[in-house]
């Protein structure tokens, strides 16, 4: 793979707290126009290995390259103090100065444009979480890093909102960090699959991953199906190359 | 009309709300006023400094306070005690040790009502040039690290993660209260000068929904509670920091009963 592509590369990085590795040996680098996802049980590190990549933690074993600096984020857990009156356009252009109709487009594709000028604090949890969604995307960045981005967003959202991923990364070209724990849907899109418990417990293709073993421990024999269900999709999807808004 | 010294202390005090205003907004987002009444309590070590070696009150005060921001983030880092019993030791060590030293200053009469409560006596012309050069200076760098600053407010992770670089601007910010402390201590007294920062901008939350409005709301709060305050401590012969904080307690009532009104009108 041409180096130029690469966006962030984590070698061998650990992170350590209260003398427990959080995670420990973790490499893995994202390229442009591709979608890494993170997945494995709670507490393995998902998370911590993003704000590695990102740079909160910076007391870190190893080392974090970083080829980028228009980065979006969508953290796991984010709490706003309510002693500020913040509405949703306000927020929009929290990190970056974002035009007017940039933001429009980036609320409308999350589906949360008649939210705008509502106060950030009346949102219910799934319309907070496609604004913070709307507010990463805005910004055209060239790596996207989204922690859980669909939490609490009803059925019918998920599903598009990973369709909207998957677009962006293509119209864009950008590189997306996702960590999820939805096998289901994220296995559609990913181009690579990054297993962690505390280590990187097995990574390669979703087919590749899905067959590994240390995965099928981890996951059960069930989850194992998900994956190779959703691969052979994704195998039948490259038979009519280009045509991404099939079904 | 007006006596020279009344239209300085109106000069000065329009001078600080205009600062006090968008840093005030800040000390009520970030929680900070307690760490503004520490560098306030601080203030007095730097006026006594200032009367022992014969320097300017302002700079001594930004000084000092300086001083014990550094020394406190030193202490968070380095003990596991709690961010509120390091501001309380800080702030009563500060003063008491700062009371000691005038103690020991019998040659040099104080005013010590005046230290606490501010004096509009005391105001001359170049308290007001070291108020509107070091307010705007405050203001520039204010504007500078705004959106780092505002960010990181929020969410500090996602300022962080986007490479605002956040700890800088606190830092930065840091000195901006203590410089904000150094050039109102005459005016408003080291006693009342958080209620300075606070009071307008809690009063312009009631009446805001976005952070650009509290900000003008703060400044406007703070202008009239400066102007109200003096005309009535020149009236009522009272001192004019606590004039100025209870003009702006009454402008916060009145933010008050707005918000009652306009929950009965939803109704």
């Amino acid at each position: 793979m041409n180096s130029d592509n690469i966006l962030v590369k984590l070698n061998n990085v650990g992170f350590r707290q209260n003398e427990k590795y959080l995670v420990e040996g973790v490499s893995l680098q994202v390229e442009k126009g591709k979608i890494i996802t993170l997945i494995g049980p709670n507490g393995s590190g998902k998370s911590t290995t993003a704000k590695i990549a990102l740079g909160i933690y910076k007391n870190i074993e190893g080392s974090v390259e970083k080829y980028t600096n228009k980065i979006g984020y969508v953290p796991q857990k984010i709490s706003i103090d309510w002693t500020l009156p913040l509405r949703v356009s306000d927020f929009m252009i929290l990190t970056d100065n974002i035009k007017n109709n940039e933001i429009n487009d980036a609320l409308s594709l999350t589906g949360v444009m008649h939210l705008k000028n509502k106060n950030l604090g009346n949102l219910s949890g799934g319309e907070f979480q496609r604004v913070l969604l709307a507010r990463a995307i805005s910004k055209k960045p060239e790596l996207l890093v989204l922690d859980e981005p669909v939490q609490g967003v009803d059925y019918a959202g998920e599903i598009a909102l990973y369709e909207l991923i998957k677009k962006i990364s293509d119209t864009l070209n950008c590189g997306i960090l996702l960590i999820s724990h939805d096998l289901h849907t994220v296995m559609t899109a990913t181009d690579h699959v990054v297993c962690l418990n505390g280590h990187v417990c097995c990574s390669g293709s979703p087919i590749d991953v899905a067959k590994n073993n240390e995965y099928k421990t981890l996951f059960g024999e069930q989850a194992s199906q998900i994956l190779s269900v959703y691969e052979h999709k994704h195998d039948h999807e490259h038979s009519i190359e280009g045509d991404i808004k099939k079904n | 009309m007006f006596d020279d010294f009344f239209i300085r202390a109106l000069v000065a005090g329009i001078g600080i709300a205009l600062v006090t205003g968008p840093l005030g907004c800040f000390v009520v987002w970030r929680r900070l006023s307690y760490f503004g009444d520490t560098l306030a309590h601080s203030a007095l070590l730097g006026v006594t400094l200032a009367y022992t070696f014969d320097l300017n009150i302002a700079l001594s005060v930004f000084i000092i306070s300086s001083i014990i921001a550094l020394i406190l983030i030193q202490l968070q880092r380095k003990t596991n005690l709690p961010g509120d019993a390091l501001l309380g030791l800080l702030a009563h060590s500060s003063l008491a040790v700062g009371l000691v030293v005038i103690g020991f200053l019998t040659f040099i009469r104080f005013d010590i009502m005046g230290l606490l409560f501010g004096d509009i006596l005391a105001v001359n012309t170049k308290d007001i040039f070291i108020i509107w050069t070091g307010g705007t200076i405050i203001l520039i760098v204010l504007k500078l690290i705004w959106k780092p600053l505002f960010a990181s407010t929020v969410n500090y992770e996602l300022a962080e993660a986007e490479g605002l670089n956040p700890d800088r601007a606190k830092a930065i910010f840091t000195i901006l209260m203590a410089a904000v402390i150094a050039i109102s201590i005459k005016m408003v007294g080291l006693l009342l000068i958080t209620g300075m920062l606070i009071i307008p901008a809690a009063m312009a939350r009631n009446i805001s929904d976005s952070p650009q409005k509290m900000v003008l709301y703060s400044v406007i709060g703070g202008l009239l509670s400066v102007v109200l305050g003096l005309f009535s401590s020149l009236e009522f012969n009272t001192s004019s920091g606590p004039s100025i904080i209870v003009a702006s307690l009454i402008l916060f009532i009145l933010s008050l009963l707005n918000i009652k009104q306009s929950i009965k009108l939803k109704n």
